[in-house]
């Protein structure tokens, strides 16, 4: 078996595990976003485009509201900034692939892809360019194949439901759910918190903007708090 | 609430466009160019920023009940928050929140 395979086979090894976590978490978007009117077609369409699944909730949740448009979009993208940390982070280990590859890495470009890739990175520093390229793609499949699974699974059950069910409140268990275990550092708690105050007291504001205020301050004093607290190293 | 389709065929690619920019950016674009430290320290909190504040009024005051605190709703809430951190995993804090959810409207139903 060539290495550039055998690294392959370790990365769809090693992602099979996300079972666990994106199984549940799909099917809970399919069953939400039929539950809110969006076609079979639609739900597939929403997963293949945008392959982001907190920005999906968000934006599927904001819709509901009917908050304006830019709002919708504002928070999403926000939700997804994220998203350019990793971009930065993989560039010294793939930057040097042809651009065709990078592009297509750039989409499978997730939650679950990045944490594991750098991990294995940084375990094999000796790894060859073909052979991370390999991994990562080992890494995605699985968890491409199972998002949209998942998808379909619940966007079927969706439609099986009954209305009075209602399940209004998936989607803010499924975010604390996410954000609880990130909450590791003093600074991650005061974020959390000016989020939670600052998104309750300027609630009053037209739709959105309360929340994106909210979210800059609370993002900018988890910055500064981290500053205050990592010690000044010496050059 | 039903979602309406002219909004969501508009929030669908300009999502998509927009996360697929930010996912090429460095990768595909701008290359070895490196981010001032500031902005990678403040881009951290996103996730921790934005999730909390975006869920903290449908908490508090849930559609479902016209806007009146439910107190099943704010136990559901709190043993999501509580078992993710403990068990530092998004698996057991759906479990504890649906679990807690559906007992309390069962016993303070």
């Amino acid at each position: 078996m060539t290495p550039t395979r055998t690294a392959f086979l370790r990365g769809f090894r090693h992602s099979l595990p996300f079972f666990v976590v994106l199984m549940p978490f799909g099917m809970l978007f399919g069953v939400l976003a039929t539950e809110a009117g969006l076609t079979l077609t639609e739900v597939i369409t929403f997963s293949l485009t945008v392959f982001a699944g907190a920005a999906q909730f968000a934006a599927l949740q904001m819709m509901q509201d009917q908050a304006p448009l830019w709002a919708i979009l504002a928070t999403a993208m926000a939700v997804n900034l994220r998203l350019l940390m990793y971009s930065v982070a993989l560039t010294p280990h793939l930057g040097g692939a042809p651009l065709g590859i990078r592009a297509i890495i750039a989409y499978f470009l997730v939650d679950q892809s990045f944490a594991m890739v750098m991990a294995e990175y940084t375990r094999h520093p000796a790894m060859t360019r073909s052979d991370k390229i390999a991994y990562f793609f080992g890494v995605v499949t699985p968890v491409m194949v199972m998002w949209f699974a998942a998808n379909l699974a619940g966007a079927q059950m969706g439609q099986a439901i009954p209305p009075e069910y209602a399940l209004d409140f998936a989607i803010p268990i499924t975010f604390l759910a996410l954000v609880a275990p990130l909450l590791r550092k003093p600074a991650d708690w005061v974020a959390a918190g000016l989020s939670v105050t600052g998104a309750l007291a300027l609630a009053g504001l037209p739709y959105g903007t309360g929340l994106l205020i909210a979210a800059a301050i609370a993002m900018v004093a988890g910055a500064l708090v981290e500053t205050i607290q990592t010690p000044q190293v010496a050059p | 609430m039903s979602v309406d389709k002219t909004v969501l065929w508009t929030v669908m690619p300009a999502l998509a466009a927009g996360t697929y920019l930010l996912r090429f950016s460095f990768l595909g674009l701008l290359g070895s160019a490196v981010l001032p430290g500031w902005l990678q320290r403040v881009l951290r909190y996103t996730a921790v920023a934005i999730l909390p504040g975006l869920v903290a009024p449908g908490v508090l005051w849930p559609t479902a009940t016209g806007g009146d605190p439910d107190p099943a709703r704010l136990l559901a809430a709190l043993a999501t928050v509580a078992a993710g951190v403990t068990f530092r995993s998004m698996l057991a804090g759906i479990g504890a929140g649906a679990a807690t959810l559906f007992a309390a409207q069962t016993l303070l139903g």
